[in-house]
C-alpha cells in the first residue's frame, strides 16, 4: 500500500508540474463542449436560393417569401433562365435551384396536380438532405393551406378526402430536435476517452523514452503496484473532467439529467479502465512516444467516426455496425444518451455494461501480461 | 547461502537475434570486492549488468548473486541490489531532493535512516536539493544516480559506465567515493572504457566481443605483458605510425598520449637502428625511450591474439 501512495505521489507531483499539459487537462473539458456543441451543428443556415418563376403570378410569389420567412434561405438570384441558375450553382453562389413552371398558379386553384422543382447541390450530402426535409415541409404546409382556401371556395368532396389524413409528428426525449441535447453527452465520451487512451499509456512509454524504466524495474516495485500508479491519476483527472463536463452540460447546455448521474459516474469509471487498458496495451507494444501517439489516433478516429456520434450507427453498412459491438467508445456514448435524455437506468444498459466491462477485463490482462515480457 | 562469493557466474551466454552480446562467460566477484569490467564500446558489458541485475534472463548457464538464482528467485535480489544504469535514469521533472525519497520510499526504507552512508556524497548536493534533477551538471547528476542506487544501503552495487561523459576531476571524486563504500563493506561491480581507472579496482575482467580475454588484479594484468616495449615520438606522428609498421619485424603499434607504443615479433628492438631508420624516412625530432607496459598495453595485447585466433 505504501508503495503504491509512493508512486501516486510522484506521478501527481510530475503531472502537476508539467506546465504546458494541465492548463490543457483542465481547459479541455470546456473548450471542446464549447466548440463541438455550438459549431458542429447540423442545423441549416444561409441557404442561397435561385429562383426562376415563370408563373410570375400571387401564389408563386407566396411560396417564394414561405422560404424566406423561414429565415433559413436566402433569394441570391432570380431568373427566367435555366442555364443561368445552373451556373451560378456550378459556382457555388447557391445551394438550391427553385423553379416555378408558369401556370402553376392556374393548376393550383383549379385543384389539379401542379409541379415544382428543387434543384439541390448535393455535394455535401447531409446539407442536401437538410434542404430537402425543409423545403418539404414548406410546401407541405403552403399546400394545406392551399387546399382548405379551395375547398372553403368550392365545397368540393373530392378535396375533402385528401384531407382526411394528417401526420403530426412529435419528438420524443428530444422535443425540439435540439442538436446541442444530442451531441453533448457524446462529445463528454470523447473527452474521457481522449484522456484514458493517450495521457497513461504515453506517460509508460515515455518512462521506456527517457530511459527510468530501467532504474524502476530493479526495485522491488510489483508489477500491480506500478499499472495502478500509472493508471490511477489519469483516472482520477478524467473522472473530474467529466465532472465539470457534466456541470456544463446541466447548467450551460439545459441538458436534461432525467436519468441517474451515480450510474453514469459508475459506466464512466469501467469505460475509462477499459479504455486505460488499452492505452497501456499500445504503450507495452511501442517504444517512443511519437509510435504510441500515431497509433492512439489512428484507433481514436476509428473510435469516433464509427461511434455514432455524428452519424447514426443504424445507418452504417452491416459489416460497421457488427464491428461497433467491439468499440467501447460506441457503447458509451449510446449509454450516456440513454441515460442522460431517455432516463434508462440499468435493466435498459446493463447488456452494453457488460460489453464494456468484458471488453476491459481482456484488454487489462493482454496488456499486464504483456507488459511482463518487455520488462523480462 | 556461500560467505564470501556475492556474484558467480556459469557459462552464460546471451543473444539478441543475430548479435552473440555474451558468449560462454563464467567468473565470481567475492564479497567486498571492487571488481571492474574493462571493455571497449559494444563489448557486452551492459548486457552484463542487465543479466547481473535481473533484467535480463540468460539463454545458457546460470547466475548466482547474493546467493539466490537470478531468474527464479530475483525477488530476493532486487532489495539487496543497488544498480546505476549507463544512462541517466533519474526523473529529470523531479528535484534532487523528491528523487531520493522516492527511491528510498521504494525500497521501504527513509532518507534519514541511511543517511550516514549517503552523506560524504550527498552532501554536495545538498545546496541544489530544490533543483529539478535534469538541470543539474553531468558530474552532479552521477552523484545523485549514485546516491539513489545507495539509499536502501545495498550489499551489491553494479555501476555501468559511471564515469563515461565526465569530467576528470569529478572522475577522481568518483573512484574515490567508491573506495570508501568499499569501506563500508559494499560490493562493487564497476564498468568502463577507460583504461586508467582499471588500475583502480581490486580485480578487473578484461571483455571483448562478448567473451571474457583475462581476469586478475591490475598488476598481474600488466605483468602479462612481457615484450620489451618503447615509446616512440616524433614531430609528425601520422608519418611515425606509418614507417613504425612498416618496419621489418614490427608487431604492435599503438598510440597513446604523446608516445606511440611499439613492439618487435622476436626479442628485443634495438633503440639505435629504429632511431636511424625512421630518420632515414624523413622523421624529425624521433625519440625513443624503453616504457614500462601499462594495462591498456596488455589489453591490446589480448585484443589482438583473440583476434587471431
Amino acid at each position: 500500500m505504501k508503495i503504491i501512495r509512493v508512486l501516486l505521489q510522484k506521478e501527481f507531483l510530475q503531472i502537476f508540474r508539467n506546465k504546458s499539459m494541465l492548463p490543457i487537462l483542465f481547459v479541455m473539458p470546456v473548450v471542446q463542449l464549447l466548440v463541438l456543441s455550438f459549431a458542429a451543428t447540423y442545423e441549416l443556415k444561409e441557404v442561397d436560393v435561385a429562383l426562376i418563376d415563370n408563373d410570375q403570378s400571387a401564389l408563386s410569389r407566396e411560396v417564394m417569401s414561405r422560404f424566406q420567412a423561414t429565415g433559413y434561405f436566402n433569394l441570391e438570384l432570380e431568373t427566367f433562365h435555366y442555364a443561368e441558375a445552373m451556373m451560378a450553382m456550378d459556382q457555388g453562389e447557391v445551394s438550391l435551384i427553385l423553379e416555378i413552371p408558369s401556370g402553376f398558379q392556374t393548376r393550383v386553384r383549379e385543384g389539379r396536380v401542379a409541379d415544382l422543382q428543387l434543384v439541390i447541390d448535393a455535394v455535401d450530402g447531409s446539407t442536401a438532405g437538410l434542404i430537402q426535409s425543409y423545403s418539404t415541409s414548406i410546401l407541405k404546409d403552403l399546400n394545406a393551406e392551399q387546399m382548405r382556401k379551395i375547398q372553403m371556395e368550392s365545397y368540393s368532396p373530392q378535396v375533402q378526402k385528401v384531407k382526411s389524413i394528417q401526420v403530426i409528428p412529435q419528438n420524443w426525449y428530444n422535443p425540439d430536435l435540439d442538436y446541442i441535447t444530442f451531441m453533448v453527452p457524446g462529445i463528454l465520451v470523447v473527452l474521457v476517452s481522449m484522456i484514458g487512451l493517450f495521457l497513461s499509456g504515453m506517460n509508460i512509454v515515455r518512462e521506456q523514452e527517457i530511459g527510468t524504466i530501467e532504474q524502476l524495474n530493479v526495485t522491488p516495485i510489483r508489477k500491480y503496484q506500478f499499472m495502478i500508479g500509472k493508471l490511477l491519476p489519469f483516472w482520477v483527472i478524467g473522472m473530474i473532467d467529466l465532472l465539470i463536463g457534466l456541470i456544463l452540460a446541466r447548467y450551460g447546455f439545459n441538458i436534461p439529467f432525467l436519468g441517474s448521474l451515480i450510474t453514469v459516474l459508475i459506466v464512466a469509471g469501467i469505460f475509462l479502465i477499459t479504455i486505460q487498458s488499452l492505452g497501456l496495451l499500445i504503450s507495452t507494444i511501442t517504444h517512443t512516444q511519437q509510435q504510441a501517439m500515431f497509433i492512439a489516433w489512428f484507433l481514436m478516429v476509428i473510435f469516433i467516426l464509427m461511434g455514432g456520434l455524428f452519424t447514426p450507427i443504424e445507418s452504417m453498412p452491416m459489416w460497421a455496425q457488427n464491428l461497433t459491438y467491439i468499440n467501447p467508445v460506441a457503447y458509451f456514448i449510446k449509454i450516456m444518451r440513454m441515460v442522460l435524455l431517455k432516463g434508462a437506468g440499468w435493466p435498459e444498459i446493463q447488456f452494453m455494461v457488460y460489453g464494456i466491462t468484458a471488453m476491459g477485463s481482456a484488454l487489462l490482462l493482454i496488456s499486464i501480461n504483456k507488459y511482463k515480457k518487455t520488462v523480462a | 547461502m556461500k560467505s564470501t562469493i556475492v556474484v558467480e557466474i556459469n557459462n552464460v551466454s546471451k543473444s539478441f537475434r543475430q548479435l552473440k552480446a555474451l558468449k560462454q562467460v563464467s567468473f565470481a566477484v567475492e564479497e567486498g570486492e571492487l571488481f571492474g569490467v574493462i571493455g571497449p564500446d559494444g563489448a557486452g558489458k551492459t548486457t552484463l549488468f542487465r543479466l547481473i541485475n535481473t533484467l535480463l534472463i540468460p539463454d545458457e548457464g546460470t547466475l548466482s548473486v547474493l546467493g539466490y538464482d537470478t531468474v527464479n528467485e530475483y525477488k530476493q535480489i532486487r532489495p539487496l541490489l543497488g544498480y546505476m544504469p549507463g544512462k541517466f535514469s533519474l526523473y529529470q521533472d523531479l528535484t534532487v531532493e523528491e528523487n531520493l525519497q522516492f527511491f528510498a520510499s521504494v525500497f521501504g526504507t527513509s532518507v534519514a535512516s541511511n543517511y550516514e552512508l549517503i552523506k560524504p556524497i550527498y552532501h554536495q548536493l545538498e545546496p541544489f536539493k530544490n533543483r529539478l534533477s535534469g538541470a543539474l551538471s553531468g558530474g552532479m547528476k552521477q552523484k545523485l544516480a549514485l546516491s539513489c542506487a545507495l539509499i536502501h544501503k545495498p550489499k551489491l552495487l553494479l555501476l555501468d559506465e559511471p564515469t563515461t561523459g565526465v569530467d576528470a576531476v569529478s572522475r577522481k571524486e568518483f573512484w574515490d567515493m567508491l573506495k570508501m563504500l568499499k569501506q563500508e563493506g559494499i560490493s562493487i561491480i564497476v564498468s568502463t572504457p577507460y583504461m586508467d581507472e582499471a588500475n583502480l579496482c581490486d580485480r578487473v575482467a578484461l571483455i571483448q566481443k562478448g567473451s571474457i580475454l583475462q581476469i586478475d588484479t591490475p598488476t598481474s594484468v600488466v605483468n602479462g605483458f612481457t615484450k620489451p616495449l618503447l615509446g616512440v615520438k616524433a614531430s609528425n606522428t601520422y608519418q611515425l605510425l606509418k614507417a613504425l609498421k612498416s618496419f621489418p619485424g614490427s608487431d604492435s603499434v599503438h598510440p597513446f598520449g604523446e608516445y606511440v607504443h611499439y613492439t618487435e615479433k622476436d626479442g628485443e628492438p634495438d633503440p639505435k637502428v629504429l632511431q636511424d631508420y625512421l630518420e632515414q624516412q624523413g622523421l624529425q625530432n624521433v625519440q625513443i625511450k624503453l616504457m614500462d607496459p601499462a594495462i591498456e598495453d596488455r589489453f591490446m595485447d589480448l585484443m589482438h591474439t583473440a583476434e587471431e585466433v
